[in-house]
C-alpha cells in the first residue's frame, strides 16, 4: 500500500506528541489496514497491533459492545468496476453476520445509493434487514442527496434527525455525532458543514464531560485527505475544535473508497472501504472515478469496519476486514 | 492492497466518439463542424444558431472555458462512470443529474461571461464565454 500513505504516516509521526508510546511502530501498523489491523484507543492514547498477532495485553477483556461501519454501497451503479453492487452489499452483510462479536447496529457513511432513487434505497434496506443488528444509523453522501437538495434521503432516514440531516445519540457511555457535508457546496469547493450545524454541534457536545468517548461520523473526509480530488471538508478544524478536549476522539468517513488512518493530536480519522467499488489512491490516477481490478481481486478492495468499545478503558478497537 | 489500475474511462471513449458522430450527423453539416472545435457559431443572419459540445470525462469540464456566439445551445455530455451535475455559478442555469452519457443543453441568447460547476463535485469548474 502505498508509499503515498507512508509518506503521510511519516510526516504526521512529527506531529506527535512524546508519550511513550512507539508511534513509529503504531503508524507503520497502521498501513496494514485493508488487509487486517487492529488498533485500540487508551485513554485517548492509539495503540497497534498487527491483526495476525492478535491484541496482546489489551485484549484481555471483552467489548462492552460493537458496532460496524459500512459506506458507499452505491446502489444502481453497474458499470464495469462492480456491475453487481447488491451482490458484494449482500457479501458485506455476510460478513457482519459472521463477527464473533455481533455489533449492536451498523452505521452507513453514506452514498447508500447512486443516484438517490427511491428504489435503490428500498434494495439497500431490504438488504441490510437481512444484518443481525436491526439498528442502521445513516448519514448521506453526495449521491444521496441529488437534484431534490436531500429532501427524499430526509424523509427516509431523517426522522429522528435535525431537519437538515444531523444528530447525536448516546450509546453505553459514548458519544456518536452524525454530520452532514454533502449539501449546498459551492463552486470550487469541498465538503461543507455549514454554520447552523457547527453551531448546533457546538451545544451538542458542551454539557459532555472531557472522558466521553467521541464518535464522529460523516461522508466526506474531515480533514484534508486529498484536496485536490475534493477529499475533504472546508470548515471541518472549526467542528474538531469542538470535540478536541475530549481523551478519545474517533472520526470515521467514507467517499473515498479506501481505508486511510491520521491520527492528530488524540483525534483519530479512519476512512472505510466501498462495498460497491474501489477509487485510486490520491493522485495516482487522472480522476478519482471508479477504479476497475480484476474480477477475482474485487471483493479484496471493499470491505466493513469493526469498531469495539472496552468501557473503563475508554478503547476503541477498529478493524477493517476485506469481502474477499 | 495492489490494484491495478484499468480506466474503465476508455472503454467509454470509444462509445463518445461514436456518440459524438451521431450527433454531429443529426445536425447542418456547417454547425457541426464548428461546434466541434468549439469556436463562435452561426455569425451569418438567417443560419440556424449553432451548437458546441463540452465533453464531462475525468471529473473535468472540457474545454474548460468555451467561447460561444449569442444564440449557440451548447451541450455537456457525461462520459464518467458516475453522476454529474452542470450548474450556474449564477442561478442562470442548472441541470438534473447527468449519469453516464447523458445530456444537458442550454442555448444562450445574451453576451457575457457564464461560470458553472457540478453541484455533486463542486472542484469541477468550468466557464462559457458568450459573444
Amino acid at each position: 500500500m502505498a508509499n503515498k500513505n507512508q509518506d503521510v504516516i511519516d510526516q504526521k509521526l512529527q506531529d506527535l506528541n512524546n508519550d511513550g508510546i512507539d508511534r513509529r511502530g503504531f503508524l507503520k501498523c497502521m498501513a496494514w489496514a485493508g488487509t487486517g489491523l487492529v488498533w485500540t484507543m487508551s485513554g485517548g492514547i492509539p495503540v497497534s497491533h498487527a491483526f495476525a498477532r492478535g491484541m496482546g495485553k489489551h485484549a484481555g477483556k471483552s467489548a462492552d459492545f460493537s458496532f460496524v461501519q459500512i459506506s458507499d454501497s452505491h446502489m444502481g451503479f453497474n458499470k464495469p468496476a462492480n456491475p453487481d453492487v447488491a451482490a458484494t452489499l449482500k457479501a458485506a452483510v455476510d460478513k457482519i453476520n459472521g463477527l464473533a462479536t455481533p455489533p449492536e447496529f451498523l452505521l452507513h457513511t453514506g452514498d447508500i445509493s447512486h443516484l438517490s432513487r427511491a428504489d435503490e434505497f428500498d434494495n439497500v434496506d431490504q438488504i441490510l434487514r437481512s444484518a443481525r443488528a436491526k439498528d442502521v444509523f445513516f448519514v448521506p453522501g453526495e449521491h444521496d442527496v441529488l437534484d431534490d437538495n436531500g429532501k427524499s434521503y430526509l424523509e427516509r432516514y431523517g426522522k429522528n434527525a435535525s431537519p437538515s440531516g444531523w444528530y447525536s445519540f448516546d450509546h453505553k457511555g459514548v458519544h456518536f455525532i452524525g454530520l452532514v457535508n454533502v449539501l449546498n457546496l459551492k463552486a470550487g469547493g469541498l465538503g461543507s458543514l455549514g454554520g447552523e450545524q457547527l453551531e448546533w454541534m457546538e451545544k451538542d457536545v458542551k454539557h459532555l464531560k472531557h472522558s466521553t468517548p467521541i464518535v464522529v461520523f460523516a461522508h466526506i473526509p474531515l480533514w484534508a485527505a486529498y484536496p485536490q480530488w475534493g477529499w475533504g471538508t472546508e470548515d471541518s478544524a472549526q467542528a474538531l475544535s469542538y470535540v478536541k478536549r475530549f481523551g478519545s476522539v474517533t472520526v470515521l468517513n467514507g467517499h473515498i473508497h479506501q481505508t486511510m488512518q491520521k491520527v492528530e493530536g488524540r483525534v483519530t480519522f479512519h476512512s472505510a472501504m466501498s462495498t460497491a467499488f474501489p477509487q485510486p489512491q490520491p493522485g495516482k490516477a487522472d480522476s478519482p472515478g471508479p477504479m476497475k481490478v480484476p474480477a477475482e481481486q474485487l471483493r479484496s478492495v471493499l470491505g466493513i469496519t469493526d469498531v469495539n468499545y472496552v468501557r473503563g478503558r475508554h478503547s476503541l478497537a477498529v478493524v477493517d476486514s476485506t469481502l474477499a | 492492497m495492489r490494484r491495478q489500475i484499468k480506466w474503465c474511462g476508455r472503454l467509454a471513449t470509444i462509445q463518445m466518439v461514436a456518440m459524438f458522430l451521431l450527433l454531429a450527423g443529426s445536425q447542418s453539416l456547417g454547425a457541426s463542424d464548428q461546434a466541434s472545435t468549439g469556436q463562435p457559431t452561426g455569425q451569418a443572419t438567417g443560419q440556424p444558431a449553432g451548437k458546441a459540445e463540452v465533453k464531462i470525462d475525468n471529473f473535468s469540464f472540457g474545454p474548460e472555458t468555451l467561447t460561444v456566439s449569442v444564440g449557440t445551445t451548447v451541450i455537456w455530455t457525461n462520459r464518467d462512470d458516475i453522476p454529474h451535475t452542470v450548474v450556474s455559478t449564477e442561478g442562470v442555469f442548472k441541470s438534473k443529474v447527468r449519469d453516464t452519457d447523458e445530456t444537458f443543453s442550454y442555448t444562450f441568447s445574451k453576451a457575457g461571461t457564464y461560470p458553472y460547476y457540478c453541484s455533486v463535485h463542486p472542484k469541477m469548474t468550468g466557464k462559457i464565454v458568450v459573444q
